[in-house]
């Protein structure tokens, strides 16, 4: 049950990235990196569920934090630099 | 009736992977930047949740941490979302052929005598 929807997951993460790369403008890339860290920090709970470790919820929370930081930072970059 | 919480763990655990799944396609198939902001925020938002949501329904214990990270991400992602937004519209990055009504253009970058409106930005 669980394989399945790694699998699916990791499908989605490898869509992001190809947008990641090949994105015309550098919003393009800050939008796929917010969806990206989105999908990584609910992939982290579902870790914390397969291992059945207690640890994996703080990673989670601490992660969403720092990207959602990165991703607020990005865009106040490319508002002020043009 | 721990049998009952498991199933429906399951369950949103299913609907959230379908919906994160989607949103990282419609970064692929959307046209424009605006879109894909669209999916890529809304339909993750959506699938985060429910999937974290899940998880605090099948193992209860863990129930009120997940419920913290769940709010945490409803709270902060339209935030991201909308400052990615307002910073591509200022830079002037264009729309889709395909967009049909910008009500941007008409009610806020412009006022009633046509002239730019320097406030709105």
């Amino acid at each position: 049950m669980l394989n399945v929807v790694f699998l699916i997951l990791s499908i989605a993460l490898v869509l992001g990235t190809i947008r990641l790369i090949k994105g015309p403008s550098s919003a393009d890339r800050t939008v796929a990196l917010d969806t990206i860290t989105t999908v990584i920090s609910s992939l982290l709970v579902l870790v914390a569920l397969f291992f059945k470790n207690n640890i994996y919820l703080d990673i989670s929370l601490v992660f969403a934090a720092l990207s959602f930081t990165s991703v607020i930072i990005i865009a106040r970059y490319i508002e002020g630099s043009g | 009736m721990l049998m009952i919480l498991k199933v429906i763990g399951y369950f949103l655990i299913s609907i959230g992977a379908v919906f994160l799944f989607l949103g990282s396609l419609g970064l692929i198939r959307m046209p424009d930047l605006y879109n894909r902001i669209q999916a890529g925020t809304k339909a993750t938002t959506l699938g985060a949740l429910s999937t974290i949501i899940g998880v605090g329904l099948i193992n209860p214990s863990w129930f009120l941490k997940t419920l913290i990270i769940a709010l945490f991400i409803v709270m902060t992602n339209p935030i991201g979302s909308q400052t990615i937004a307002r910073s591509s519209l200022k830079n002037g990055i264009k729309v889709s052929k395909l967009t049909t009504v910008n009500k941007y253009n008409e009610d806020i970058l412009y006022n009633k005598s046509g002239d730019v409106n320097d406030s709105a930005l």
